[in-house]
């Protein structure tokens, strides 16, 4: 497994808002992550990314990745994992961009802290827009001038840039159009299928999950409740938690004022 | 509760008539000539569309919060612009609007019970020492117990927010609802009890709404006309349940074929879009849909197609509409050339299609005619 985590709690004081059992990606794997509002899916996030405890938070159990333990791994080694081996976006693209700096000085900017030099982080720049279908010229816009769609994609070319081997996508597609949505979650499905990336695809949207997702974990009050295969979570849930959040997904056909 | 709207023995007056609506926002033309009707409670019209398509400035525009650059908007057969003193107050009782995000419509220092006071205050509707105590029966309405009065608005969920959001605007009793986006900063479970509290009160209250949304599910369950907006102007309109169901634009079709769904067996041929919706400063010449669109053929970049009727009570703008009706889009299913590079077409059908869902009865029959 390229990234497994065991045992995993987040507590804030006396209260735990994440325990969670199980949950593993293999290479080249989309697993879901699902769960309304405040179930913990976030927090997850947080602590695979190491940055749980600076929202407070404390972090105990097993996190990891390709074999190494991250948890207790200190801030400074964390640096090189965080971005470099296991890349994050979120659901606003544009909270991940300063609005004051043209997007490709962010991007620059974060390869080389990486270590690139300019000239390597220029050229991984500009291979990874490709990458993700967009015209590298947009790399001298700013946040403002791109599209929500252009700038998540932009997002997810910084981590493809840095060759992550794991992205962890929170709610990507939350804010998008349906249309910009369709992109990209067949974005993703590509970087799985020709880089051989590892995605945690948290959402609360089931129906989303079940288009793009190899497995599904559905998550309440911080615990797992139910894992599997997508097609058997979603056609068979063995939960009555999983049912209920089947049933308040809109669909197409249900029958005009009901 | 609610008086039944005025529609007399002869031919039914519309509640909300629109026609050739034009807004403008400097030099972009965020609403460009759209024409639509929306019949007396209970009664749902569906705008869907993507970021920058218009359906909100449309909501805002009946609502008068927008000013108007040309066309005319008539509420109970009155031109709504021309109104003015006591009618116009009036038309604020009886039209409405519930938004997006309730954290930026409710006042975060006034607590919850005298949020919704405030307008049954403002316009009169009871005497000032009977505001909270009728205030907490709106509330009730909404599904949230008196001890919700007492509280601010950050000490609720989104979902409950936007719950005295909607007891806020049901406070004058109002006929038209303009209700935009009232879910898409909700999650799935809090967004179905809203979905559900909307269906519960256009019965129980009689209500008209104008649903602004860009979730297609949404308007599958609570409209039963739907017109699909693209750049600013409607590019097709019809009973919702038959209009998803067999689209005639290759927009709507793509729109269609972007929704995610649970059942395999539900999910559509993908149409893949290429690129952004142009710029609404520089509309592209003929069609605006053509620079994106799979099937355009070159009278699309000259000749602007005209919002007609293909099928009874449906109204599309494609020159090629019945070509899409009658299955063309699939025929022409070879890879289009785009700028997509990795799984590159513009066509592709990912699993087999299925005709869709059967078309609900209470979706269309009476209703079929209440859109142009």
């Amino acid at each position: 497994m390229r990234l497994a985590i065991t045992g995993l709690q987040v507590s804030f004081g006396d209260r735990r808002v994440v325990d969670l059992a199980e949950l593993a990606i293999a290479e080249a794997e989309i697993v879901g992550l699902a769960g309304e509002s405040g179930s913990g899916k976030s927090m997850t996030t947080l602590a695979v990314l190491g940055l749980a405890n600076t929202v407070g938070a404390r972090v105990d159990g097993s996190i990891r990745l390709d074999g190494t333990e991250l948890t207790g791994l200190s801030q400074r080694e964390m640096r090189a994992v965080r971005g470099r081996r296991i890349a994050a976006i979120f659901q606003s693209p544009a909270l991940a961009f300063s609005p004051v700096f043209r997007v490709g000085s962010v991007v620059h900017r974060a390869l080389r802290l990486h270590g690139m030099t300019k000239a390597e982080a220029a050229a991984a720049a500009q291979r990874a827009m490709r990458q993700v279908l967009l015209p590298p010229g947009l790399l001298d816009r700013y946040p403002s001038q791109l599209s929500g769609g252009q700038l998540q994609r932009v997002a997810i070319a910084l981590a493809l840039a840095l060759r992550a081997e794991v992205l962890l996508a929170d709610e990507p597609t939350s804010a998008l159009d349906v249309t910009v949505q369709a992109e990209v979650l067949e974005l993703l499905r590509d970087l799985r299928d020709q880089q051989g990336m590892s995605v945690l695809f948290i959402s609360h949207d089931l129906a989303v999950v079940a288009e793009l997702c190899d497995r599904v974990a559905i998550m309440q009050d911080g615990r797992i409740v139910e894992q599997g295969p997508t097609g058997q979570v979603v056609t068979a849930p063995a939960s009555p938690y999983t049912a209920g959040l089947l049933a308040a997904v809109t669909r197409l056909g249900a029958g005009g004022g009901r | 509760m609610t008086p039944l709207p005025e529609r007399g023995g002869r031919a039914p007056t519309p509640l909300l008539e629109i026609t050739d609506l034009a807004v403008r926002f400097g030099p972009v033309r965020a609403v460009d000539g759209v024409s639509l009707r929306l019949a007396g409670g209970p009664f749902g019209l569906g705008l869907v569309g993507e970021s920058g398509s218009g359906k909100t400035t449309i909501g805002r525009a009946v609502v008068r919060l927008v000013p108007v650059a040309g066309g005319q908007i008539r509420f109970e057969g009155k031109d709504v612009g021309a109104l003015r003193g006591p009618a116009l107050a009036g038309y604020r009782r009886a039209a409405q609007i519930v938004f997006q995000d309730p954290d930026n419509s409710l006042d975060p220092r006034i607590r919850v019970g005298a949020s919704v006071a405030e307008p049954l205050i403002a316009h009169r509707v009871v005497a000032r020492r009977l505001a909270a105590a009728r205030a907490r029966e709106l509330l009730a309405e909404v599904g949230l117990g008196p001890e919700f009065a007492g509280r601010y608005p950050h000490q609720l969920s989104g979902g409950q927010r936007q719950r005295v959001a909607i007891a806020r605007a049901l406070s004058v009793q109002p006929r038209l609802l303009v209700l935009d986006e009232p879910t898409s900063a909700l999650d799935v479970n809090a967004q179905a009890r809203i979905l559900a509290l909307i269906a519960r009160l256009r019965a129980d209250r009689n209500l008209a709404y104008l649903l602004i949304t860009h979730n297609l599910g949404i308007v599958s369950e609570l409209c039963e006309q739907t017109a699909v907006l693209y750049l600013g102007r409607v590019v097709e309109s019809g009973a919702t349940s038959e209009l998803l169901s067999t689209p005639a634009h290759p927009y709507t079709r793509a729109l269609r074929s972007a929704v995610p769904a649970i059942d395999i067996a539900a999910r559509s041929a993908r149409v893949v879009l290429p690129g952004e919706p142009p710029d609404a400063t520089s509309p592209p010449p003929g069609c605006v849909f053509h620079p994106r669109c799979p099937i355009a053929v070159d009278r699309c970049a000259t000749e602007v197609p005209a919002l007609r009727r293909v099928r009874p009570a449906r109204l599309v703008a494609c020159h090629r509409a019945e070509e899409v009706l009658a299955g063309a889009m699939e025929a022409a299913g070879q890879p289009l050339s785009s700028s997509r590079e990795a799984g590159a077409s513009g066509l592709a059908a990912e699993g087999s299609r299925s005709p869709g869902p059967a078309p609900a009865d209470s979706g269309d029959g009476p209703h079929a005619d209440r859109l142009r």
